[in-house]
């Protein structure tokens, strides 16, 4: 099988994929859905003893996790980020975090890549709750390999852990294995005029595509992959404020609370430097259309992030004093 | 049964201390959740308060955190902490907070937030069925909590899963902050509710201590069901200023107020 056949496909299916083979290893792993869909005919066929469809009940599936990681299984609660986050915040706070308990959420739908289904079913706030979650683990994978890491070392963290995918198929950004660290970012392009900082399946891409597109004009951006949002990457984020011009954030989230804000924070205090954010300007999308679609129309794309780098690395008023 | 009877009034004389610490407590609630506790501990959970974390142990949840007050005053009953430490109730630096913290020796879960303890339980009931160990759990839920949706998601899903392992009881004192359940959101026909669900439901005295221990003795009544005892109780139940008024659901018990309730509860000792 060749690596693109073998990580073909969502995110969500190497997802489901990853985690039968690590339960058919490991009896104490748990899946707990919320009616999902996925998981019926292939986990619960082969594995019906570490398998329970609690129903479309988000906050009793993420409680009921919570007693079931207490009584020594690993459980893997699913749901969509938007439910996860808001109607079962509770739950996630108090029952998971707070008690700093081994349960997995791994929540589909991150962002807008639920695009066309609409506001209901957008999660663009998802990580500004999360970063607000004590002892909690925010792993945000580019692609499908990614997504098979960063399930693989969920399954070993000590404390609670939360995985945001996306829907749909998205490109590949890996085509070979790497080394996948909770906390440590991927260096995707070296650089050192100005850092382009990603999270998530199309920012991560869009800023590749970015990337590629000042090369011609002579600036060598620095490209991140942020895929831990929570414990972050503090020292890679203070590398990129002292050796390169400025940050540029791309998130496909709404600007405040995500990404782009956790990079603010550190810089503020460790290294003023300047920093433009990307993604959506407000939680709210009211707008039918693909991830891509929404995210474009929000004022995220590979040209656009190139312009905002471009301008870091090279700001007017410098061109036009010169 | 009267070393039970004695540790249920020595229990509410605590309730009573801690209701005149600086911050008050939630007494009535607590006076009539003591009973179903007092029980719990002395005959039914199979529990060793000098190993709380036990992997064998049965579970106890309080979903109706707020009665926090009983809870401390049954566990330092019985051996998980000593009981001159109720006196620290709400002060910094300490472990007993209003609502009760994981730090404390045989609290399971922090709690206070209605409407999460019965899904807690039934995690942990279907995990030790998972895991083969022989541990029960068991919850306590308010009635006025019952109007929390959570609570249905986990009753309508716990039968599905032959968690006969899992004990709900539900203190029906009748009362919530603005008055009767009945007047508020009724709950009423409750049993029949609960039994329509898939439960097996038993009503009982919820201060009757005999009462209590035959029906918690007999769980499970019919394999691959979850049970719930449904205890009708009095709130502020063992002190006569307190019992069956609204106004008994949080006090701080000033010196005069404590010599009244304490006057009034001794009439009552064993």
């Amino acid at each position: 099988m060749t690596w693109a056949e073998r990580y073909a496909g969502s995110t969500r299916e190497v997802y489901r994929r990853t985690l039968l083979e690590l339960a058919c290893a490991d009896s104490r792993i748990y899946c707990v859905d919320s009616d999902m869909g996925g998981f019926e005919d292939d986990f619960g066929e082969q594995l019906p003893r570490q398998y329970a469809n609690v129903g479309i009940a988000e906050a009793n599936m993420i409680g009921m996790s919570a007693g079931l990681a207490a009584a020594g299984l690993i459980p893997f609660a699913n749901t969509m980020s938007a439910f996860a986050t808001a109607r079962a915040a509770e739950q996630l706070r108090l029952d998971v975090a707070g008690n700093d308990l081994p349960v997995r959420i791994v929540a589909s739908h991150g962002g807008l890549s639920a695009g066309h289904y609409g506001p209901s079913h957008h999660s663009l706030a998802d990580l500004a709750v999360l970063r607000t979650m004590p002892h909690l683990t925010v792993l945000v994978p580019a692609d499908t390999v990614e997504t098979e890491y960063a399930i693989r070392a969920a399954a070993v963290a000590p404390g609670p852990v939360f995985v945001r995918l996306g829907r749909s198929e998205t490109p590949l950004v890996y085509q070979k294995p790497y080394e996948f660290t909770v906390g440590k970012a991927v260096e995707l392009a070296a650089g050192n005029a100005v850092t382009i900082i990603a999270t998530g399946p199309l920012p991560v891409n869009m800023s590749l595509t970015a990337s590629a597109l000042l090369e011609p004009e002579g600036i060598a951006a620095r490209v991140l992959n942020m895929h831990t949002i929570q414990p972050i990457d503090h020292a890679a984020v203070v590398r990129a404020a002292r050796q390169t011009a400025g940050i540029v954030t791309v998130e496909d989230h709404v600007v405040s609370g995500g990404l782009g804000a956790a990079v603010c924070e550190i810089v503020c205090a460790e290294h003023p430097c300047r920093v433009t954010r990307m993604g959506s300007a407000t939680a709210y999308v009211d707008e039918v259309g693909s991830e891509r679609e929404l995210l474009v129309a929000a004022g995220v794309s590979p040209e656009r992030i190139a312009a905002a780098a471009a301008e870091l690395a090279n700001p007017r008023w410098r061109r036009e004093t010169a | 049964m009267n070393d039970v009877k004695a540790r249920a009034y020595r229990a509410r004389e605590t309730i009573l201390a801690i209701g005149a610490t600086e911050h008050g407590t939630h007494v009535g609630g607590s006076l009539s959740a003591v009973d179903i506790l007092t029980v719990l501990y002395s005959d039914i959970l199979r529990v060793r308060p000098d190993q709380p974390d036990w992997p064998d142990r049965d579970w106890f949840v309080l979903s109706k955190g707020h009665a926090s007050a009983a809870l401390y005053a049954v566990l330092s009953e019985h051996g998980y902490f000593p009981p001159e430490e109720c006196e620290a109730y709400g002060r910094h630096g300490g472990r007993l907070a209003g609502h009760p913290l994981r730090r404390l020796p045989g609290v399971e879960f922090p709690t206070g937030s209605l409407g999460h303890g019965l899904s807690l339980a039934a995690g942990v009931a279907l995990g030790a069925r998972r895991t083969g160990r022989p541990c029960r759990a068991f919850v306590l839920l308010g009635d006025g909590e019952l109007q929390e949706g959570s609570n249905w998601e986990a009753i309508m899903s716990a039968p599905r899963f032959g968690l006969d392992n899992l004990v709900a009881v539900v203190d029906r004192n009748g009362w919530q902050i603005t008055g009767r359940t009945e007047d508020c959101v009724p709950l009423e026909p409750l049993a029949q509710r609960w039994r329509s669900f898939g439960w097996e439901c038993v009503e009982v005295d919820g201060h009757d201590l005999g009462a209590l221990r035959q029906a918690f003795a007999t769980v499970p009544r019919s394999e691959g069901r979850p049970t719930v005892v449904i205890a009708r109780t009095t709130k502020g139940r063992g002190v006569p200023i307190f019992e069956d008024r609204r106004k008994s659901h949080y006090v701080k018990l000033t010196a005069r107020l404590y010599e009244r309730a304490i006057a009034g509860l001794r009439r009552s000792r064993p």
